[in-house]
């Protein structure tokens, strides 16, 4: 009887966790190495040269304004019908071309353009954007939202797959400059013309109008030669995105719109007895997402420089990263998510290794989804829209 | 003319036959009602009428406009409004905007502000509470709101639904005064209750429900001391 409760525990159980404990700390210190994981090197770096990292930061905040946009596309929608629109990276991607055809064609296919020519491009790649998510609401998912959630997540996944295939087809008009000329590009089966996967570039905005971009000297007191860049681009884009996130918020909370979309989000069966048309908010919701990421899209191409069909991947796994994060469904929570992501996709790339950035985001999706669900600000059941 | 009139409605949920041909008319200022048990297809009513639930049979006329194939954001704009069951107040909207989302189909920016005033008449609590958050309330401001919300639309009809439930005894006689006193201002209204005592005492007619079919209709009073009633829904005095 007494041997029976102070039994120890079997040799073997006891084992077992401490050798998985090894067992993955072997694994990482084996692949870490691959993986750019090498604390004395980053810490080396760090040190030699500090002006990198502000000016990482700097690239951090400027991805994170991109992503904050996109983000909000996801947010926003899932706000207001519990449910992911996976086509949304794909919508993004369309309005990269949209934004790239209106920035070359008013430049006349030359590689520069001045500030204005990006700004002007805000409206077709907004307008585009809107109008492609507001079809795919209407024609993809409004008859199936009745159903179980999954049929919608998957009409999502299809829906993402037509969209890529249509700017696989953008992309080979043929007429829009490849973004490394001298590669030939992978040439297709001749369906629709002469098709080109390759990335294509967009004319560079280094100029505000005609005038140099600004080095700015902020951090003499490092080091007299360090001279930190902060082009237009990075201020165009991260401009444009604190204006964007102010605007959403405010048309969110004051307008009669706005106030229907909450409404919806927080029962759609009252706002319906309230006499809100909630297929028409819905489709609302859904054209505001499109909107945005059109004008991410012009973020994207301004500040990146290319685009292809491929783009929307990355861009849409950061972004519904950094809207998990801040709390699905809250807009300060996308930017919030969004910022931090982007700094630990810049600092990644400098100091660990760009072709690991993308894991690092993911395992931040995976932790986020096993330790807080909810996100940083998401309270139970999603602060919505 | 009646305001409001159902001729042999049948709604479904699936193959479930919910309501089996009601018949049942308000007339304009009067309160009816429309008691039963659980189930019985009370809900189901106010729900069929107010357009979230598609009847396969029967038509629904509010003021002899036909309202059986509209959806339910044109039923609010011709005058049918809900207070309905469980509330459903937006939860992270102030008292304020709850009342404004009430308003949605109306332009009239000087009427909203003329009801909005009197909605905090009738409920001086909402207008203590302005600016908190609808989440926050208890289940009486709630029920408050909810009424409140209705009214904004300035409806023709008003459906209410459950208003006592989960309340208070004390609660439940002040949302009641409440409804009394819309009455007296001539509001139209159809109240759905299964404390059936309480909503006889303030209704004109009644109409008894079960199993989706009407069993009983008449006069208030007659129906509160009709023998099966009070077996059935006044706990039983005929024994």
């Amino acid at each position: 009887m007494e041997r029976a409760l102070n039994s120890p525990v079997p040799l073997s159980k006891r084992f077992w966790p401490v050798f998985r404990t090894i067992a993955i700390v072997y694994v990482i210190l084996l692949l870490g190495q691959q993986a750019g994981l090498e604390p004395g090197r980053i810490v080396r770096e760090m040190t030699d040269n500090p002006v990198i990292i502000v000016q990482q930061l700097i690239v951090g905040l400027a991805n994170a304004a991109i992503i904050t946009i996109v983000a909000l596309g996801y947010t926003m929608v899932y706000g207001i019908v519990e449910s992911i629109n996976f086509a949304h990276s794909s919508v993004f991607m369309l309005t990269t071309f949209v934004a790239l055809l209106t920035m070359s064609w008013l430049v006349n296919a030359e590689t520069k353009a001045p500030l204005w020519v990006a700004i002007v491009a805000f409206i077709p790649a907004m307008a585009a954007g809107g109008l492609i998510n507001g079809l795919v609401e209407r024609y993809a998912y409004r008859s199936l939202r009745k159903n179980a959630k999954i049929v919608g997540l998957i009409a999502g996944l299809g829906m993402d797959f037509v969209l890529q295939n249509i700017g696989l087809q953008i992309g080979a008009f043929g007429k829009l400059p490849n973004a490394y000329p001298n590669v030939e590009g992978i040439k297709f089966l001749k369906i629709l013309g002469n098709q080109n996967a390759s990335p294509k570039s967009f004319p560079a905005v280094n100029e505000f109008f005609s005038g140099p971009g600004i080095p700015v000297n902020v951090l003499e007191f490092i080091d007299p030669h360090a001279t930190l860049r902060i082009t237009p681009a990075d201020l165009l884009v991260i401009i444009t995105a604190v204006v964007l996130v102010f605007a959403l918020n405010w048309f969110v909370k004051n307008t009669r719109s706005g106030k229907a979309m909450r409404a919806v989000a927080q029962n759609p069966a009252a706002a319906s007895m309230m006499g809100i048309d909630v297929d028409r908010i819905i489709n609302l919701t859904y054209v505001i997402g499109g909107a945005l990421a059109g004008a991410a899209a012009v973020m994207f191409g301004v500040y990146n420089g290319t685009t292809s069909s491929s783009i929307g991947a990355t861009t849409g796994l950061n972004s519904f990263t950094a809207a998990v994060l801040g709390g699905v469904g809250n807009i300060q929570g996308a930017a919030l998510g969004a910022v931090f992501i982007g700094l630990l996709s810049s600092l990644s790339d400098q100091f660990i290794s760009s072709r690991w950035t993308n894991a690092w985001v993911f395992m931040t999706l995976v932790l986020v989804m096993l330790i807080k669900p909810t996100g940083i600000l998401g309270t139970e059941g999603g602060e919505k829209a | 003319m009646a305001i409001l009139e159902l001729k042999n409605v049948h709604t479904y949920y699936g193959n479930i036959h919910a309501l089996k041909g009601i018949n049942l008319t308000v007339e304009e200022g009067e309160v009816v009602t429309l008691i039963g048990s659980n189930g019985a297809g009370k809900t189901t009513t106010l729900r069929t009428i107010q357009g979230l639930l598609k009847p396969r049979e029967g038509s629904i006329k509010l003021n002899g406009e036909e309202l059986t194939k509209l959806p339910p954001h044109d039923v609010v704009k011709r005058g049918v409004s809900q207070s309905p069951e469980g509330r459903l107040v937006f939860p992270r909207m102030s008292v304020k905007e709850n009342l404004e989302m009430g308003a949605f189909q109306r332009n009239d920016k000087d009427g909203i502000a003329a009801d909005m005033e009197k909605v905090f008449g009738l409920f001086p609590r909402m207008k203590e509470r302005i600016n908190q958050r609808a989440g926050t309330l208890s289940g009486g401001e709630q029920q408050m709101l909810a009424m409140g919300r209705a009214l904004m639309a300035k409806p023709r009809v008003l459906l209410l639904d459950e208003p006592s439930m989960g309340l208070a005894p004390i609660l439940v006689d002040l949302i009641f005064d409440i409804i009394r006193e819309l009455h007296h201002q001539k509001t139209t209204i159809l109240l759905v209750e299964q404390n059936a005592r309480i909503a006889l005492s303030v209704a004109d007619r009644g109409y008894v429900l079960e199993t989706g079919e009407i069993v009983l209709s008449g006069n208030a009073k007659d129906l509160a001391h009709n023998p099966e009633v009070e077996a059935a829904y006044l706990g039983g005095k005929a024994h």
